[in-house]
């Protein structure tokens, strides 16, 4: 990874008549890096993803690719791949010439097209299956196929919109994956697309997690997951526990809860994580009462109600069961709590 | 090459093409058709001109440096784009300033003395400039940011847009004008009121026992009936073709196709030979009853059976899709409730019918309004708003201001009949069609209704296979009007003789002239037409810019307006410089262009609505631009649609007459109007034979495009849109 920038958005915002799709976001992409746009759905994904390709223009605000302004530029002069979520296959040309097109079109000689495009055919795997057409092709294939296809020409920047979404649950563990390699072994700089949080997590050197069409947080996956700058990124990333309540003296108080927090003094509101809380049956404080426990295979799932919220606690399933109606003090470690407002 | 050079160099060299056109035409080419009276430039171009004196052409002469130095410079930014839309504007306003009798303002007179001689309309010159202008004004906008950037797509923009104006709105604007024209030619409102309440057009006489009633009335009375007995048949056949167990569903589909390519005046020469005064019927029955035989079929009676047989074929296979697309399930549901197959059909079928109804009848009444053929043949002195129009403009009574108005409230019925259609068709997508299944039967029609049916049914078909006889031995007997039924080849003799003598092929045929521009008319025409009509489709489709919505709108419109009411626009609009190309054969061509091409437009709607638009996308990402991805994606995609555009396009180029009638030239004649002189002059024989020659090489020419586009080749690529689906 280099510090180049690869992808630049300053101030863009995207309207459609009056409604807003994307507002005023600006971020930079850094060369051979991949980042995700996650949010849940209609919060501009999408939008952001086809402004970087091209297909919709900015109404107002720059984008810049590899350095240069191509705000008003169309697609098909950028120098982009794309991986649609359909894959957007032709159904009328075969998997050589699908991958061909791209070079055939930007003016290569007809066989050195087809040189290149078997080539990189060949690098992903599919060399056996040039001849057949798409509609003859199983998803995963089809999927690899519109991978190849786009990065034959070596494209300044690879773009993926919920790539996933038309693969089979079991396989997308192992697909994401591929992707990822992918991108490492070819040095791509990518941008994908998901409202999963999970696979945004597992793929991504960056997250820009996105909230109606404004950018609430761009970090590391542990950054999000460790130092949720919102509520809303708290929550949307994994599971959270949000206690509003108030700052005083070095203290956060809400009901028997009472943490160490520096920072502002006033009304504050912090995230928990239900793995960082601790059960112990009996009382104590703070206490709490266990309305249910539900087991998960890998751990046990509880809600407890307390005097000042209702919270998810998860413990490992190692640890044994507490039957629902138990009263239970809770434990939790000063470093477990983050401000979020 | 990068990217980047290589954007560079294709804006750079669009940009160089539509410059050296705009140099061509301003420098070289002649801007006038033929040099105006007075004139002797040195070359007789713009610049030619505007140096001998005819000084308003210097501005826009001058616009052609200014792009040049602007284009090499910034041509993204604002004073290129203004300098384009100036020039355009320019262009338009000389040509409208000056006139072929002197200036049409008055200060020009004084400005520049020449222009009292006036000017002659746009040659090559005005036409290559104007395209010029407009390929850079799209160039420019395209440039900055219209289309997402595309020049491909913002240039068909534009010269859709340019196109429909000039040949669609520029026509009816001006028959709007012709309306108020005064005798002595001055605008003013008096002529206008006068004619439009002239008693020969709103009189009521025929109601009060009187003599005749004015055009209007005519013309809805014969709209209302026709539409009321063509959608009563038209619904009577879908009901048996889909909810009996009639086994020839397929063959009726077929053969409803043939109203679409028999030639007009056919049917209403063999209604008149089948019960004109001496007709096979009438005579029959006269003999019958022992009465006279009398002229009773001209007139409403004579029309009305034509125009049946016309159009119930359309009014049916609109409510066969509606009633098709009746879920049965409901009814399934409505019987297991209990009620009886009579109470299902009047409380579940029939009120989902009812929109599919409206249309039909809508669209039969539009039809029927707009048919120009029928009534002249079998009319009488039943005169409708189409006949009286045409004889405005034809007949002896050269009156255009009359046959404006009159085709202004042609124009207004229709549009409003068009209007009410549109809201009805609109219902109708969400009453009937939601989860449509193939799982459940449809139920049968009730056994009364049934025979209501078949009553309603047997007559039309029994009077349709008379009719096509006529059509199928008339042509090849002695004088089918006469009952004399030698076989001859006389009539196609006459028609058609040719010889391969010593100086090769020779036609001696009356009608080899018409067919050969009929054909050759039609066959540049329908490949422009589907051209224009895909590209809109597309454009409509796929592309996001300012004015879509009147965009669309204007181009469905242009299919609502009747063709006479087109005939008489063009006369009214094309006869007189800026653009005077009456009497070309171009006319005709652009004629049929703008009137069919909304049918390759739903073709291609309905296609492009089958096809994930992340196909185009995914084209465009791998840079390829919007010519190319339309070449190499989109069409090879929609093959049937171009195929039915094809068709459809074809086969009204060769039979549609009721625009082309005021059109056509002793040079370029129509195999139509050829027809209709042979009516005219009682020569049914020949008229028969040369419409059933036109019905073969139609048929003939609907294999061969079929071959050519090789529309079965996609079966499999169906199945395989179905799996794609839609982006988020
Ligand atoms: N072509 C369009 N026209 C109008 N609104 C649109 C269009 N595309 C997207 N939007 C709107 O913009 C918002 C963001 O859409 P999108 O980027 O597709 O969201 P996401 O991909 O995050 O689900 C949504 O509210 C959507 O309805
Ligand atoms: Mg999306």
């Amino acid at each position: 990874m280099t510090d180049e920038i690869a992808i630049e958005f300053a101030e863009v915002t995207k309207r459609y008549g009056t409604a807003v799709a994307v507002d005023n976001i600006s971020f930079s992409i850094a060369k051979g890096e991949m980042v995700t746009f996650l949010g849940p759905s209609g919060c501009g994904k999408t939008t952001s993803l086809r402004l970087i390709a091209g297909l919709e223009l900015p109404t107002t605000g720059v984008v810049r690719i590899a350095g240069r302004d191509v705000s008003q530029r169309a697609a098909s002069e950028r120098n982009v791949g794309m991986v649609f979520q359909s894959y957007a296959l032709f159904p009328h040309m075969n998997v050589l010439e699908n991958v061909a097109y791209g070079p055939v079109i930007r003016g290569e000689a007809k066989a050195t097209a087809r040189a290149r495009a078997h080539e990189i055919l060949e690098q992903i795997g599919l060399a056996g299956l040039s001849a057949r057409l798409p509609s003859e092709l199983s998803g995963g294939q089809q999927q690899r196929v519109a991978v190849a296809r786009a990065i034959v020409q070596q494209p300044d920047v690879l773009l993926f919109d919920e790539p996933l979404s038309n693969v089979d649950a079991k396989l997308r563990r192992k697909v994401r994956g591929e992707i990822r390699d992918l991108q490492k072994r070819f040095g791509l700089t990518a941008v994908y697309v998901t409202h999963d949080q999970e696979e945004a997590l597992a793929v991504s050197d960056r997250i820009v997690v996105m909230q109606a069409g404004r950018i609430a947080q761009i970090g590391s996956p542990r950054d999000l997951y460790e130092r949720p700058a919102s509520p809303f990124v708290a929550d949307f990333i994994g599971d959270a526990n949000l206690i509003s309540g108030q700052v005083s003296g070095g203290r956060f108080r809400a009901a028997d809860l009472d943490l160490p927090m520096q920072g502002n003094e006033g009304a504050a509101q912090i995230s928990l994580r239900p793995e960082r809380i601790a059960l112990s049956p009996g009382s104590g404080s703070p206490s709490g009462k266990v309305l249910s426990c539900t087991y998960l295979g890998s751990r046990w799932e509880y809600e407890i109600e307390t005097g000042f919220a209702e919270l998810l606690a998860s413990r490992p399933m190692t640890e044994p069961p507490i039957a629902p109606g138990t009263d239970v003090s809770l434990t939790i470690p000063d470093n477990a709590p983050i401000r979020v407002a | 090459m990068t990217t980047d050079a290589l954007r560079a160099t294709r804006a750079a060299r669009e940009r160089l093409v539509w410059l050296a056109g705009l140099a061509l035409g301003v420098l070289v080419l002649p801007w006038h058709n033929s040099v105006p009276s007075g004139a002797s430039p040195f070359i007789p171009s713009a610049l030619g001109l505007a140096a001998d004196g005819r000084g308003w052409l210097w501005p826009l002469v001058l616009v052609l440096p200014l792009l040049v130095w602007t284009g090499m410079r910034d041509a993204a930014g604002r004073v290129f784009l203004t300098l384009a839309v100036g020039g355009f504007v320019l262009l338009v306003a000389q040509g409208f300033a000056v006139g072929l009798r002197g200036p049409s303002i008055d200060w020009m007179a004084g400005v520049f003395p020449a222009s009292m001689q006036g000017q002659t309309g746009f040659g090559w010159g005005g036409f290559v400039s104007g395209a010029a202008l407009l390929g850079l004004i799209a160039h420019a906008l395209a440039l900055r940011g219209f289309c997402r950037g595309d020049r491909f797509a913002g240039s068909a923009i534009v010269f859709i847009v340019a196109l429909l104006g000039l040949f669609v709105f520029f026509p009816i604007l001006k028959l709007a004008l012709a309306a108020f024209v005064g005798p002595d030619g001055e605008l003013a409102f008096a002529p206008f009121l006068a004619r439009l309440f002239a008693p020969e057009i709103w009189r009521l006489d025929c109601l009060t026992g009187g003599r005749r009633c004015g055009v209007v009335i005519n013309s809805l009375v014969l709209g209302l009936l026709a539409a009321t007995i063509c959608t009563t048949l038209g619904l009577a056949l879908a009901l048996i073709v889909s909810r009996t167990s009639f086994r020839f569903k397929q063959t009726l589909r077929a053969l409803s196709i043939l109203p679409i390519i028999t030639p007009p005046f056919v049917v209403g020469v063999a209604i008149i030979v089948l019960f004109g005064r001496t007709g096979l019927i009438t005579v029959w029955g006269a003999e019958l009853f022992d009465i006279r035989p009398t002229r009773w079929v001209y007139g409403l009676t004579g029309i009305l059976m034509a125009q049946v047989l016309a159009f119930t074929p359309i009014t049916f296979l609109v409510l066969l899709g509606t009633v098709e697309a009746v879920n049965p399930t409901l009814e399934e549901a409505s019987q297991t409730l209990g009620a009886g197959p009579v109470k299902t059909f009047f409380k579940i079928t029939w009120p989902l019918l009812r929109p599919g109804i409206a249309a039909a009848f809508l669209l039969a009444f539009i039809e029927s309004l707009a048919d120009f053929g029928n009534p002249i043949v079998l009319g009488g002195g039943y005169e409708v708003l189409s006949t009286r129009i045409f004889f405005a403009v034809v007949g002896a009574r050269y009156d255009l201001g009359n046959a404006a108005t009159l085709a202004m409230i042609l124009l207004s019925l229709t549009l409003i009949a068009f209007w009410l259609q549109q809201r009805w068709l609109g219902k109708k997508s969400y009453v009937t069609v939601t989860g449509k299944s193939d799982a459940g039967l449809a139920s049968t029609l009730p056994f009364g209704l049934r025979g209501v049916a078949w009553a309603a049914v047997i007559p039309f078909v029994l009077f349709t296979l008379g009719v096509y006889a006529v059509v199928l031995i008339g042509g090849f007997v002695h004088d089918i009007g006469r009952w004399d039924l030698t076989p001859t080849f006389a009539h196609l003799r006459t028609a058609f003789a040719f010889e391969i003598g010593a100086e090769g092929l020779e036609f001696y045929g009356s009608a080899w002239n018409s067919m050969q521009t009929t054909l050759l008319v039609s066959a540049i025409a329908a490949p422009l037409t589907t051209l224009v009509g895909i590209m809109t489709a597309w454009l409509v489709a796929r592309q996001d810019f300012a004015g879509k919505n009147a965009f669309e709108f204007g181009t469905m419109l242009s299919f609502a307006i009747p063709g006479t009411v087109v005939g008489v626009s063009y006369v009214a609009a094309f006869n007189v410089p800026p653009v005077d190309i009456t009497g070309t054969a171009a006319i005709l061509v652009i004629c049929f262009v703008f009137r069919n091409m909304p049918v390759g437009m739903r073709a291609g709607l309905a296609a492009f609505a089958q096809i994930d638009r992340s196909m185009e996308e995914a084209s465009q990402t791998m840079g390829a631009g919007g010519a190319a991805t339309l070449r190499r994606v989109v069409l090879p995609l929609v093959k049937p649609a171009v195929f039915t555009a094809l068709v459809y396009s074809f086969v009204t180029a060769m039979t549609a007459v009721s625009a082309v009638i005021f059109l056509v030239s002793a040079r370029h004649n129509m195999a139509t109007a050829y027809i209709m002189g042979r009516v005219e002059a009682g020569e049914y024989a020949l008229a028969i034979t040369y419409s059933t020659v036109l019905m073969i090489v139609m048929i003939v020419c609907i294999v061969l495009i079929q071959l050519l586009v090789g529309a079965r080749k996609l079966g499999r690529r169906r199945e395989f849109q179905g799996q794609t689906t839609p982006a988020e």
